[in-house]
């Protein structure tokens, strides 16, 4: 792997990225030159309407998907250029990842959610253990380790899910409209924890939402329409509207 | 990595109980069936062995007329001559004993106790060709077999229907109205491989038997004990050859004696139980594979449901070999405990049928290994479609199943 990239570096290079669907008559080309820079440290959201590619861009960025065309470089890497399973190694050991839908193990308690991604890892079962607790801790669930997803509520839930995205230390958390199933409170919840993860854990946040309350905690705005980046809009963060 | 893949996969099995137990029927049906068959088919196949062996292992049982019974129609072969026994032994080389069987059926009484029996006339030599062993007493003593004295030993039917549990030698019973000594009681020998009581019986001396009993001085069999340092086939041969000449056969007819190889009956008969019991096994190795068809289905159907749980392990990181053999365990270890189950029900089946069937029950633990070790490869081959599947489905799609 590549040296580790100083913070305000870049991390993430799009250069005229695009993505098509289909062949022949029924193509869609959902993404039709992109270009972005995130640097190490940035907390982005990604906002447009349904269709933009604000998607396809997210599973680009999160290795889930490789451009038609274009390169795509994280830490220097040509993702791009990269197998599928070397794509997961790139998740396994960069990124964290946050759902709308939470998307965690059913039956299965929260520690053990927050443990899965380290068993990937290859991580011995008590450094596992304590890892997870940690992370658990730092979500503030700590109390509630040995619950399945089905005895907690939607934001607990999700601060599972980000328990077990931060708990092998990523680069980058990728979070996909990571509020469009909770309720405000909950989401100010949400928002607030990854800004602190953001700021005190130095990770690079990447989020889709279509809220622009919850777009106001980021430091950058990029706004898609049509496959293509419309405008940047930088912010103060941290919730206050610009 | 692979203490957690097993214990994740015993987890899944149990979370379905039931969905798990059917889906591992095929396989447990299919062990047990193959075991049970091939434990009892074995267990047979040294059941025909044995019988046969009772009746003298490597002994030429030489009879008048072709094959089995004397057939109808035509004039009787004449029985055999004391006077064959003598030429047979000093004619043929390889024979170690030489017995007639001059045999008689009769009523015998002690007391007030009856029992119809048969009565055996034969020699010394007799007791080297089959394998008698003696509860007490003694077989017949030269002087004894040459004067045709009526001295007798008792088969142990004849000995309990008479004297109960009494030890009967030195005691008189009357034959036939020949009163006649105990010298003899012989161990029991249980059932031929023919069904009948080899118990129930009473030898004599044969030239008793001939002059007191049957009034003539024919042999109905002789028994030729073959040394086992030579051929059977070969002596048989020469047996053929002297009997036709002694009979009298012109090259043209054909044979009016028979020769019976227990040997070769006791081969005969082993080999047709064990190409038996493989067809049987066979027949219930199908059933094996069905099994595996049944695991196959059910791991597709898990796969299916398992959709958005695949996903969230490919996003995580898990490369496509690892979520293989996540399924590919899961399966294996289904079609390894089915395979267990089935060693279960098949060891208990066949320690339970053994007896019923009378047979000897024989663990063969290469038998059980075999099919364990088949049921585990089932769940490998069967298993790799579906987690095949499993590893090639693409993350985004799966996180989006519902």
């Amino acid at each position: 792997m590549a040296n580790d990239v100083a913070p305000g570096e870049l991390l993430i290079q799009l250069r005229g990225v695009t993505k098509v669907f289909g062949e022949g008559p029924t193509a869609f080309a959902a993404l039709k030159g992109v270009d972005l820079d995130i640097a190490r440290g940035d907390f982005v959201a990604v906002m447009g309407p349904s269709g933009s590619g604000k998607s396809t861009t997210m599973n680009i960025l999160g290795c889930l998907d490789v451009p038609t065309a274009g390169e795509f470089l994280f830490r220097g890497h040509h993702v791009e250029k990269l197998e599928r399973d070397q794509r997961a190694l790139l998740r396994r050991r960069y990124l964290g990842f946050v759902f709308q839908g939470f998307n965690l193990l059913a039956r299965t308690s929260a520690l053990e959610n927050v443990e899965l991604p380290l068993v990937y890892r290859g991580e011995e079962k008590t450094a596992r253990r304590a890892a997870a607790m940690a992370a658990l801790d730092k979500v503030g669930l700590a109390d509630w380790w040995d619950h399945t997803p089905a005895e907690l509520s939607g934001g607990q839930q999700q601060r599972v899910a980000i328990a077990r995205a931060i708990v092998t230390h990523p680069d980058v958390l990728l979070a996909d409209e990571p509020t469009g199933n909770l309720d405000t409170e909950r989401s100010i919840e949400i928002m607030e924890l990854l800004t602190d993860l953001n700021r005190n854990s130095g990770i690079t946040v990447l989020m889709v939402t279509h809220e622009s309350d919850m777009a106001a905690y980021a430091h950058t705005i990029v706004h898609f329409r049509d496959g293509l980046v419309e405008r940047f809009e930088v912010t103060e963060g941290a919730g206050v509207k610009a | 990595m692979w203490g957690t893949t097993f214990l994740l996969a015993v987890r899944e099995i149990r979370r379905h109980l039931l969905r798990s137990f059917l889906t591992i029927l095929g396989i447990v049906i299919g062990v047990w069936a193959v075991v049970t068959m091939v434990t009892l088919g074995q267990g047979a196949t040294a059941a025909v062995k044995q019988q046969i062996s009772s009746l003298g292992a490597n002994v030429l049982q030489v009879r008048p007329g072709q094959g089995f019974g004397r057939g109808g129609g035509g004039p009787q072969p004449p029985d055999f001559k004391i006077e064959d026994l003598d030429a047979i032994r000093t004619q043929i080389v390889g024979v170690q004993a030489v017995a007639p069987l001059v045999q008689s059926t009769g009523t015998a009484v002690y007391n007030a106790a009856n029992w119809s029996t048969t009565v055996n006339g034969t020699n010394r030599e007799y007791f080297t060709a089959q394998p008698w062993t003696f509860t007490s007493g003694r077989i017949f003593s030269p002087a004894e077999e040459q004067a045709g004295k009526a001295v007798c030993i008792v088969g142990n039917t004849v000995r309990n229907r008479l004297f109960r549990g009494m030890d009967p030698v030195g005691q008189r019973f009357r034959i036939k109205n020949i009163s006649c000594e105990i010298i003899g009681a012989l161990a029991p020998k249980g059932q031929g491989g023919f069904g009948n009581d080899q118990d129930d019986i009473v030898l004599m001396p044969y030239k008793a038997v001939q002059r007191r009993m049957t009034g003539n001085r024919d042999v109905r069999m002789i028994m030729v004990s073959v040394d086992a340092d030579y051929d059977s086939q070969r002596v048989q041969a020469s047996l053929r050859d002297l009997l036709r000449e002694r009979r009298h056969l012109t090259d043209a007819a054909e044979d009016d004696f028979n020769i019976f190889d227990t040997k070769q009956i006791s081969d005969t008969l082993s080999g047709t139980t064990q190409i038996l019991t493989s067809l049987l096994g066979a027949v219930a190795a199908v059933s094996l594979l069905v099994g595996g068809i049944g695991i196959m289905n059910i791991m597709l159907v898990s796969v299916t449901e398992r959709t958005r749980e695949i996903g969230i392990r490919l996003a995580i990181g898990a490369v496509a070999r690892e979520v293989l053999l996540q399924f590919l365990v899961e399966a294996v270890t289904l079609a390894c405990l089915g395979g267990l189950l089935g060693l279960f029900l098949a060891l208990v089946s066949t320690l339970i049928l053994a007896p019923v069937l009378k047979v000897p029950f024989i663990f063969d633990p290469q038998i059980n290994l075999v099919a364990f070790i088949f049921s585990a490869l089932i769940g490998v081959v069967f298993g790799y479609f579906p987690a095949r599947r499993a590893a090639s489905l693409n993350p985004i799609e799966a996180l989006r199943h519902e």
